[in-house]
């Protein structure tokens, strides 16, 4: 092995160079988590900007125009910017080592997927300073609104086009990896299930992202081009977008999500030191999420006036996705029962996931019954919903994941009292902030206004210290890792003593190149 | 534990009137709201049960079946028979949720036998409503005092301020007991129609005519505002209907007409 190691330095390139050119998986899933890292501090402060202007009402602030510019870049960098990375990071380390392969399939197209980033979100954050600012249509660019934009709008487009050719390619490449790299005796239903989720994630990427793309390209050319397909002026129709727009939108959704099933699936049986219940119902759950999300689309714009046979069939539809989705959460729990639990930082975010995630799962039961959702529609309770299966949903997900191989990836481990206060804080502040829009949301408060009726004073009050007392907490979070880094606790081949897999059977950090010979799985 | 949140965080209270602490969904005044009201309801205590029974099972695991207390992990990992009755379970509780839902929609779906018609379009940043039997139209848009206090940094405190964001110079007068049939589109960009005491919203939209039917059961005044993100303003375009008794309607449309004909006389 340390022979491979010096071999492998010899060739490369140090310093910066060395992270522009890597082929390596490890190295590049260093920089997607990293940049991740760094997006989400961004869209982060984004919603304190949001936050702070709605802790009272009247405008103290920001204009409205700047507020929507907040709102829309917050959700475009949150979604794109800092989850996806971060789920492609973690694919990126872990995928190789779960499945016993030395590298991606296809290093040279990783780097590529990653670098692509950085000069995206670049483009996209420059439109804030442009004259007339960055886009403030809403993340869905819903025209005709979308087309008023200023000159930021085909910028952002563009970049939006560079995220999703990236997260095509990072998506065959995930395919690639599974499908032909696993060491022998790995069968398709050995696979861990981390592995799984994201090779049905990938499969939804490649289907949604060019719908996506479409989309945005047919507004590029509705505002430049004299086109008219969203215009109704011209004989186009704006609802086309939203039924396009959202046929994207909903597997994302799930793209957003998948992963993260994937992460607690691995961390619960470590924690619980019992396997996974019921592997193969898990298997077959998330594949009919991931069906079933392809035709649930117009659930999203149940208000559009659709004929009622239309709203009858997403509304079966969409409730027909409780079901696996049920069948998920109970096979968490039944792994639970009856083992021997410790409560370790990442089984701490992963149980707060399960239970706040189901949570959010309940509210979107909530949202597809059509006749109540006209009530719920484009108001507080809808941001309350996503952001409950978003954020203690996908983001506790990967500050579980984070928590759990940081181990494994740099040989050190993180100070475990400082993990439990990060979690603590995190899980406290995160009701605080979501659970009181559930309130102003029933109450009449609709999304995306910068200011308020008076009478939503006091629960957006709570809601904006929560938000703050959220942020302060994630700077902790940066603080443990650098801790962890900075001291030296080392360890050992497996970190924790319940933990399954091929990942640790390899040294705390890996080397290099890891299983250049592959394993042999029985 | 939630409360004690609360009471800490209610001393960092910017208004010193505490309003009325609003944690749900008001039942309105029709039969669209009253029924969407139910509905949300019965699904609420349906997941609320679902919660308990889920996060009961899993608070007993974390507290009893813990490596401290010295429990030994079971070994048993799948049960097709488990898997089949959580499956049928829970297809049968959204059965249960479908009918009643699907009863509602075609309840609230169906325009038909309407006495009135109102139009409303949406603008950037107001209302139009037009009455198509009684050939009446005018433009709805925020009120004065609300418009100069929302001003960034305009130094009035909108706490004094008369129903701040949720009054317009000409409110939508409307009849009580009758089924108004209002037909939705806009000029410009999306917006969204929506009161909450008089039941759902829908959209505005460039290019289509959207219906829903309303019909007030008691007389009073009811606010709402845009619900559709339609640019800087979204949040200033508010709507009021005063709900009156039949005669009383009667009588403020005819002073309507004769105004109209009024100012065209002059």
């Amino acid at each position: 092995m340390s022979a491979n190691l010096e071999h492998a330095e010899h060739h490369q390139p140090s310093g910066i160079m060395r992270w522009i050119t890597t082929t390596n998986h490890k190295d590049i899933g260093t920089l997607y988590l990293f940049f991740s890292l760094l997006m989400f501090f961004i869209g982060g402060l984004m919603a304190l900007v949001i936050r702070a202007e709605l802790f009272e009402p009247g405008l103290q602030l920001v204009v409205p125009g700047f507020f929507n510019q907040m709102t829309t870049m917050h959700a475009l960098i949150m979604i794109f910017g800092a989850v996806m990375p971060a789920f492609v990071g973690l694919a990126n380390w872990q995928v190789p080592l779960m499945i016993g392969a030395p590298d991606m399939a296809l290093p040279r197209l990783n780097n590529w997927s990653f670098w692509i980033l950085p000069f995206a979100f670049t483009m996209m954050i420059s439109t804030l300073f442009f004259e007339g600012g960055g886009p403030a249509a809403g993340w869905t660019l819903y025209p005709p609104l979308s087309l008023q934009g200023g000159n930021s709008m085909p910028f952002v487009i563009f970049s939006i086009h560079l995220l999703g050719l990236s997260s095509i390619l990072g998506a065959i490449n995930i395919i690639a990896t599974i499908l032909n790299m696993r060491a022998p005796g790995m069968t398709l239903m050995k696979m861990p299930m981390f592995v799984w989720t994201w090779l049905i994630t990938a499969f939804l990427l490649i289907a949604a992202m060019p719908v996506l793309a479409g989309a945005i390209t047919m507004l590029l050319t509705d505002r430049f081009f004299g086109t008219s397909f969203f215009t109704a002026s011209g004989g186009g129709d704006p609802v086309l977008f939203q039924h396009i727009f959202w046929f994207f939108g909903h597997p994302e959704v799930y793209i957003l999500i998948l992963p993260a099933f994937g992460i607690i699936s691995t961390i619960l049986p470590t924690f619980s030191r019992k396997p996974l219940f019921g592997y193969d119902s898990m298997v077959y759950a998330t594949a009919s999420i991931a069906l079933l999300s392809f035709i649930v689309w117009a659930h999203h714009m149940f208000t559009v006036g659709m004929p009622l046979a239309g709203e009858l069939f997403f509304m079966f539809a969409t409730m027909l996705i409780a079901v696996p989705t049920g069948v998920k959460v109970f096979n968490w729990v039944a792994t639970m029962w009856r083992g021997s639990m410790t409560f370790e930082t990442p089984m701490l975010f992963s149980i707060a996931f399960i239970v706040l995630f189901t949570i959010g799962g309940l509210s979107g039961l909530m949202l597809a019954i059509v006749p109540a959702d006209f009530q719920y529609h484009d108001t507080y309770f809808v941001v309350a919903h996503f952001h409950y299966v978003l954020v203690p949903g996908a983001i506790f997900a990967i500050i579980a994941a984070v928590y759990y191989w940081l181990p494994k990836w740099t040989g050190k481990m993180y100070d475990e009292f400082l993990g439990k206060i990060h979690f603590w804080l995190t899980t406290i502040f995160v009701n605080v902030t979501f659970f009181p829009m559930h309130f102003v949301g029933l109450a009449g408060m609709p999304r995306r206004i910068p200011d308020y009726a008076v009478q939503f004073t006091d629960f957006n009050a709570i809601a904006s210290v929560g938000a703050f007392g959220f942020g302060f907490a994630q700077v902790l979070f940066l603080y443990i890792l650098y801790k962890a880094l900075k001291d030296d606790v080392t360890v050992g081949e497996k970190a924790w003593d319940g933990a399954q897999g091929l990942e640790w059977t390899l040294s705390s950090p890996p080397p290099y190149h890891s299983f250049e010979t592959p394993p042999k799985v029985e | 534990m939630k409360i004690i949140i609360f009471v800490l965080l209610s001393t960092l209270m910017p208004a010193v009137v505490v309003a009325d602490w609003e944690t749900n969904m008001p039942r309105g005044v029709t039969p669209t709201s009253i029924a969407a009201y139910d509905l949300h309801m019965l699904i609420f205590y349906i997941t609320v049960v679902i919660g308990i029974l889920v996060f009961g099972v899993m608070l007993y695991s974390i507290i009893h079946h813990r490596k401290s207390k010295g429990y030994q992990a079971a070994t048993f990992h799948e049960s097709t028979k488990v898997e089949i009755i959580w499956t049928v379970i829970p297809f049968l509780i959204l059965i249960g949720m479908a009918i009643p839902a699907t009863k509602t929609l075609i309840m609230m779906e169906d325009t038909r036998n309407s006495e009135i018609t109102l139009k409303v379009t949406g603008y950037q940043w107001m209302w139009k409503y037009e009455y198509l039997e009684d050939d009446i139209a005018f433009f709805s848009k925020i009120d004065k005092d609300s418009n100069k206090a929302r001003r960034l940094n305009s130094s009035i405190d909108v706490n004094k301020v008369e129903h701040y964001l949720r009054n317009v110079d000409n409110p939508v007068v409307l009849p009580t007991n009758t089924k108004i049939r209002i037909l939705l589109t806009a000029s410009d960009v999306l917006h969204a129609w929506w009161v909450p005491e008089l039941g759902g919203k829908k959209d505005a939209i460039p290019g289509y005519i959207n219906e829903m039917w309303i019909d007030i059961k008691e007389p009073g005044i009811y606010r709402g505002q845009c619900a559709e993100l339609c640019g800087k303003d979204h949040a200033f375009m508010p709507i009021v209907v005063k709900a009156v008794p039949k005669s009383e309607y009667h009588k403020w449309v005819s002073i309507q007409k004769d105004n109209r004909i009024a100012t065209k006389e002059n």
